[in-house]
């Protein structure tokens, strides 16, 4: 069979299936798949003997040898004088490697780690999309990299001149005319859009507001927000297809809501059906309407949500602008408000102090503070690096690319959630955006966990989806591919998930016991909560 | 699953046994299975005085963490310490030793809004 034309499967490395051979069954309609072996099977279109398993890294501290140096320092050409005795310490375990070393140390370490550049990541509600290198390429040039965040304006027009087009490219998406990116990442937006929301309400001499409505559906970010701004979260029950239930809503609304947190769309990856009614109830009683942008990858381009009558929202750039994360942070969280919360953005906020004279000039450009700011949340001018990377995407794309990056994302999702609908319960079983919730577990199989078929998933080569959230669905597995995988990788994918079904049912053990072909096998995680080890050194002996 | 029933029930899981002025407070079966591996539990001191449905604690497993609700409001006057260090009891004995307070009742009434047995395994059996 040629390359060209083989159908996608998913590869399970022999021992992971005890060691024994795996049969490839094929139809006309589905993607190969793999079935579990039959105790006599002895099919060798798979290597019979594992795979040697992958060595772990001993701690940097264990490499090295006393006096091996890293650096070779020129001669001393100053006299030499002593340090003062007291600072001199002789108990500290310094690890003690040459140049070589640490770098095959940190390479191996990252060969270890799972990233979306190694294979497909459907954590779900993180948008672990692929980042352009291109990203990377603009974001080290050296006039950004380089540039001293203390450097007065005159000396930062280019970046200014970015931050600039950056806000008004993310108002252009979103449908709000005013944008901050001074926001670290989007609990910070989150903190910084309620915020804005209590100033609005006290300057009006309005004190009487401080309930936050949030549906039962939210991140878990929103009601800790909701309490750092000194609100109380008042928690909203969803209807039997997965909307705000709009009686309770009702019920709520009174001259004590300050506003309502939503995530559109919401955790279940389902569109609000009711979002205008929802949005005007709120308004009818005085609140005011916060949108969570976590989900903006189904929206951009084709819905924008100041349109939709929101008066605030916050961007996740770490995820709908492929700015990296998961561990390669930091994140960017910019917070867009209509005309009503405009006074009150955090800054500073980049803006054309003067216009350019004629056609040919550039406009000068400097930082301003919005004159009823609820003030700085970060020192300097938030993670410039992701401004630029996120720049660049939005930049690449274009107003039409962006809007195919949302249609091919909620496109994958629901080939997805259709090809899984037989193997596996979804609730509230309707078009999702750019991703969905799934059941892992089965009536007729019991101890089994969605932690199980996540486990199992990582013998499959894939990160498994987020687990355990939303929390109003039993046994939760949320599953977001993201607009940049091909169809082979989503058939490969589907293909895993219903052999894991199967083997849920005929071996269930294997789900149990997975992972075994990773680095590292099942966790005992009731251990790893309880017993903390957050220093390499002393290792306790009980953790030895 | 278990449901005993000389105890009544919340929407969010806790069970409530009362017995005169004195009421004893845990989570059930469900949300033991529910939670699966306890790790931690935080309890309120004694002398507290919590409303019906406010928080007086909480309980995080390998999966979650979550609030514990008062099933009706009163004083605590006396704590579970053993089952702080001990969380893990809860999965195995809810009912009994994973006991987690008990308290002076402010109101017995608030106790009519509560399920019995039967109303919570239907409840259980509905989600």
């Amino acid at each position: 069979m040629s390359k060209k034309n083989k159908k996608p499967t998913a590869t399970l490395p022999a021992d992971a299936t005890n060691g024994a051979a795996t049969t490839v069954v094929e139809s006309p309609t589905e993607p190969a798949v793999e079935v579990p072996p039959a105790a006599s099977s002895t099919d060798a279109t798979l290597p019979a003997k594992a795979p040697a398993p992958q060595v772990l890294e001993p701690l940097i501290y264990d490499l090295g040898s006393p006096g091996r140096v890293g650096v070779l320092l020129p001669a001393l050409d100053v006299p030499e004088a002593d340090l003062p005795k007291d600072l001199l310490r002789g108990d500290l375990d310094l690890p003690e490697v040459s140049e070589l070393q640490v770098v095959r140390h940190f390479v191996k370490l990252s060969q270890l780690n799972f990233a979306i550049d190694k294979g497909f990541y459907p954590l779900g509600s993180c948008t672990m999309k692929y980042n352009p290198k291109l990203n990377e390429d603009t974001a080290r040039l050296p006039g950004f990299a380089h540039l001293h965040p203390l450097t007065d304006d005159e000396g930062a027009q280019g970046a200014l001149a970015l931050m600039h087009q950056l806000q008004g490219w993310l108002g252009e998406i979103s449908g709000f005319r005013h944008v901050s990116i001074a926001p670290a990442a989007g609990a910070q937006g989150e903190f910084a859009g309620i915020l804005m929301i209590r100033k609005y309400h006290l300057e009006r001499g309005d004190t009487k507001r401080t309930k936050i409505l949030i549906p039962n559906s939210a991140h878990g970010t929103n009601p800790a927000t909701v309490t750092m701004a000194g609100f109380t979260a008042v928690e909203l029950p969803a209807d039997v297809d997965g909307n705000v239930d709009l009686e309770a809503l009702r019920a709520a609304c009174d001259d004590t809501v300050a506003g309502m947190m939503i995530t559109v769309p919401n955790t279940l990856g389902l569109f609000e059906a009711h979002i205008l009614e929802v949005i005007q109830l709120v308004h009818d009683c005085g609140g005011l309407m916060y949108m969570d942008g976590a989900n903006m990858n189904a929206l951009m381009g084709v819905v924008k949500p100041g349109e939709l009558g929101f008066d605030v929202m916050h961007y996740n750039l770490h995820k709908t602008f492929s700015t990296p994360h998961g561990g390669g942070g930091p994140g960017s969280g910019p917070v867009g408000v209509n005309e009503k919360l405009a006074p009150y953005l955090p800054g500073p906020i980049a803006a054309i102090i003067e216009e350019a004279a004629t056609p040919e000039d550039a406009p000068l450009y400097g930082l301003v503070m919005p004159e009823k700011s609820i003030g700085r949340l970060k020192a300097f001018h938030g993670n410039f690096g992701m401004h630029v990377r996120a720049y660049t995407y939005i930049r690449i794309h274009g107003a039409s690319g962006i809007q195919n990056i949302t249609r091919h994302a909620v496109l994958n999702a629901n080939y997805i959630r259709v090809n899984l609908q037989g193997e596996y319960t979804i609730p509230h079983n309707r078009y999702c955006g750019h991703e969905f919730v799934l059941e892992g577990h089965w009536e007729d199989v019991p101890d089994i966990h969605a932690l199980d078929i996540s486990k199992r998933l990582m013998d499959y080569g894939f990160h498994p989806p987020t687990n355990y959230f939303p929390l109003i669905v039993p046994e939760a597995l949320m599953i977001e591919p993201t607009e940049t995988e091909d169809k082979a990788t989503l058939d490969t994918f589907i293909s895993a998930m219903k052999q894991i079904a199967a083997e849920a049912k005929s071996d269930p053990d294997l789900l149990r016991t997975a992972p075994r072909t990773a680095p590292v096998t099942r966790l005992d995680e009731k251990r790893a909560a309880k017993e903390l080890v957050l220093c390499c050194r002393p290792i306790p002996e009980w953790a030895e | 699953m278990k449901i005993p029933t000389d105890v009544k029930y919340t929407k969010n899981d806790e069970w409530v046994r009362i017995e005169g002025d004195t009421a004893t407070i845990g989570i059930s079966d469900f949300a033991q299975d529910a939670l699966n591996d306890i790790v931690y539990l935080e309890l309120p001191d004694v002398g507290a005085a919590i409303e019906q449905g406010k928080a007086f604690g909480v309980v995080e497993s390998v999966k979650a963490a979550s609030d514990l609700y008062m099933p009706i409001g009163g004083t605590v006057t006396e704590v579970n310490k053993p089952l702080v260090d001990e969380p893990e009891t809860i999965n195995t004995d809810p009912y009994g030793k994973g006991w987690m307070i008990k308290i002076k009742v402010k109101n017995a009434a608030e106790a009519d809004s509560l399920m019995d047995s039967a109303a919570y395994e239907a409840f259980c059996a509905d989600r």
